[in-house]
C-alpha cells in the first residue's frame, strides 16, 4: 500500500457559512477552513448562506495570505442530466488556487480526477465510506487523498481502518452529532419534497416554523410534520426530522426514534484520536454565526496545540454553544452511546 | 438622561439594578425623538454595508419585527434598499409583520453586532422566532457577513455621547445583564 508521507498532523478544519466567518476561523486559528457557493453544489445550501465566485476567490487569496488553506465543499449528487452546476464549481474553485475540493459523488470525483489532474481530492462524509474497501476503491480510481469519516466509528474501528488505507483521514470533532447514514438520508425530501443530497438542504428554513405560546412553550414543525415540543425551561435543537420526539403505541411519552439534540464533543479524546493515525479534527456548522466560529476555533486551536505539547484539554466551556445544551462523544467512545 | 450615570454603569452590583439602568438609557425616550435616530441609523447601514441587501435576497421587501422584550418599544425592520425603514412602535399600535425576533435588548444588540451566536441564543431560549423562518435566516446571515461593528457605526453617527452609551450599554452586558 502506499502512503502519502506528507500527510498533515492535528490539522484544525473550520466551518465557514460567509466570508467575514471564513476571515474569522483564519484569524483564530484554523489550519483550513471549508466552505461552498451559493447553490446545489454544497450540502448546507441555506438561504444568505455561502460565497459567490468573486468571494470564493478573495477567501482563498485572504486565507492564503496568512498560511490557511481553503477546502471546497462540493458534496452533494448531481441529478440525472445536470451536471454543468457541479463542473462549473469545480472548475471556479481550482482557478482560484483551492487546496482541496470535498466530493461525494463519484461522477464529480471522477471530472476532477480526468479534467483537473493536479487537483486535491477529500472524500465528503456524504459519500458515507466507513469501510477499508470503499475507501481504497475511491482512492485508487480518483486519487483521493484523505477522507472524512462517518461518525458511526469507536477510535479502535478509526485506528484499524488507518493501518489498512492509503489516505489521509479526518474526523468530526465538534458540532452535529450526525448519525444518519448520510448522503443516503431522505427524512428532509420525505417531509419537504426538497433533498438533503442533491438539492443542499437539510430540513430547508421555507419549511420550518415555530409556534410559541403565551407559557413559552415552544413547537417545532417541519412542513406538517410536528419535530417537538419544549416547555419554556428546555433546550430545543435543530427542527430537523432526525432530532424529533415521536409518539408511537409502544411508548408511553414521545421518544427521541432517530437521535437527539446533542452535540458532538471529543475534546476529552484528542490524544487516542492522534493516537489511533487521525489527521485532521473537523469542526461542525456552517450555518452557526461567526461568534461560533471565534470562539469554538480559537478553543480548538488552543486545544490541539496544547495536545501536541503533551498538555491536557478540558473544552467544557463550549458547553454553551452545543445543540440542546447537551455534548457527547458518541460512538467514538461507545456505540452504546444512549 | 445623564451621562454621567453611565460611568457607574460597572459598578451596579444587582441585576434589578443593572436593568434598570438599562431601561433608564433607553427605555423613556418618546417615539418622535426614536424615529429620526433610528432612520440616520438605517441610511447609514445601508449605505455604508450596501453587500447587506445581497444576501437578504428576495426577502428586502419584508418586515420584520425586532422586539427586546425589556424595553417600552419594539422596532420594525424593512431591508429594502430602495428604501430602507427602521421604525419604533409600542407593542400596542404594531403593524403586521412578515417574522419577529424576540430577546432583551442587550441580547439582540450583541447578536446583531456578531458578539453572540443566534443559534446558542435559540438553544438557550434567550432568543425566539416567529413567522417566516427562511426570512430571518436570511437577515441573520447578511447581518452576520457585515465586517465591523454595526452597533459602533451606528454610536459613532452621534459622537461621543453615541459610544458612551454604548460603553455603558457593554459594560453593563459583560457584568451579566441581558
Amino acid at each position: 500500500m502506499e502512503r502519502d508521507d506528507t500527510a498533515v498532523v492535528g490539522e484544525l478544519v473550520c466551518p465557514a457559512g460567509t466570508p467575514a466567518s471564513l476571515r474569522t476561523a483564519v484569524d483564530a486559528g484554523a489550519d483550513a477552513v471549508y466552505c461552498g457557493f451559493q447553490n446545489a453544489t454544497n450540502a448546507r445550501n441555506f438561504p444568505g448562506l455561502n460565497f459567490t465566485p468573486e468571494e470564493m476567490k478573495e477567501a482563498v487569496a485572504y486565507a492564503h495570505a496568512r498560511g490557511a488553506k481553503v477546502l471546497l465543499a462540493a458534496n452533494t449528487f448531481p441529478p440525472a442530466g445536470q451536471t454543468d452546476l457541479w463542473k462549473r464549481a469545480v472548475d471556479e474553485a481550482t482557478a482560484f488556487g483551492i487546496d482541496a475540493i470535498i466530493v461525494a459523488d463519484i461522477g464529480v470525483a471522477q471530472y476532477i480526477h480526468s479534467q483537473h489532474p493536479q487537483q486535491r481530492i477529500h472524500l465528503s462524509v456524504q459519500a458515507g465510506a466507513p469501510s477499508i474497501e470503499a475507501i481504497k476503491y475511491y482512492c485508487e480510481e480518483f486519487g483521493v487523498k484523505r477522507v472524512v469519516l462517518p461518525r458511526i466509528l469507536t477510535i479502535p474501528e478509526i485506528s484499524d481502518l488507518k493501518r489498512q488505507i492509503p489516505c489521509e483521514i479526518e474526523c468530526f470533532v465538534f458540532g452535529n452529532h450526525g448519525l444518519m447514514a448520510e448522503g443516503r438520508c431522505s427524512l428532509t425530501n420525505y417531509a419537504t419534497g426538497l433533498s438533503t443530497n442533491m438539492d443542499g438542504v437539510c430540513s430547508p428554513a421555507q419549511d420550518v416554523h415555530y409556534e410559541e405560546d403565551q407559557d413559552k412553550n415552544l413547537t417545532t414543525k417541519l412542513g406538517i410534520y410536528t419535530i417537538d415540543c419544549f416547555s419554556c425551561t428546555q433546550s430545543p435543537g435543530y427542527p430537523t426530522i432526525c432530532k424529533g420526539r415521536y409518539l408511537t403505541p409502544r411508548k408511553e411519552e414521545g421518544y427521541y426514534a432517530f437521535e437527539e439534540p446533542i452535540s458532538l464533543n471529543l475534546a476529552r479524546l484528542l490524544p487516542e484520536l492522534i493516537k489511533a493515525g487521525v489527521n485532521a479534527f473537523k469542526i461542525e456548522g456552517r450555518q452557526r454565526s461567526k461568534s461560533y466560529v471565534r470562539d469554538v476555533v480559537s478553543s480548538w486551536r488552543h486545544a490541539i496545540d496544547s495536545v501536541m505539547a503533551g498538555d491536557e484539554v478540558d473544552l467544557e466551556n463550549l458547553l454553551a454553544l452545543t445543540e440542546g445544551g447537551k455534548q457527547t462523544q458518541g460512538a467514538y467512545a461507545t456505540k452504546r452511546w444512549r | 438622561m445623564s451621562l454621567s450615570i453611565l460611568n457607574f454603569a460597572g459598578s451596579f452590583g444587582h441585576t434589578e439594578e443593572r436593568m434598570a439602568l438599562t431601561r433608564l438609557l433607553i427605555g423613556p425616550v418618546p417615539l418622535f425623538v426614536l424615529q429620526p435616530v433610528l432612520h440616520r441609523i438605517i441610511r447609514n447601514i445601508a449605505l455604508r454595508k450596501p453587500e447587506l441587501f445581497n444576501r437578504i435576497g428576495v426577502h428586502r421587501e419584508k418586515s420584520f419585527l425586532i422586539d427586546p422584550v425589556n424595553m417600552p418599544f419594539a422596532l420594525v425592520l424593512r431591508p429594502d434598499p430602495k428604501s430602507p425603514s427602521l421604525r419604533a412602535y409600542r407593542r400596542r399600535h404594531l403593524p403586521p409583520v412578515d417574522a419577529t425576533i424576540s430577546g432583551s435588548f442587550l441580547t439582540l444588540m450583541e447578536m446583531v453586532d456578531g458578539r453572540l451566536d443566534g443559534d446558542a441564543l435559540f438553544f438557550s431560549r434567550a432568543l425566539s422566532v416567529q413567522g417566516d423562518t427562511e426570512a430571518v435566516v436570511c437577515l441573520r446571515n447578511a447581518l452576520d457577513d457585515m465586517d465591523g461593528s454595526v452597533v459602533e457605526d451606528a454610536a459613532n453617527l452621534f459622537g461621543a455621547p453615541g459610544r458612551k452609551i454604548l460603553n455603558g450599554l457593554r459594560r453593563i452586558r459583560q457584568n451579566g445583564e441581558r
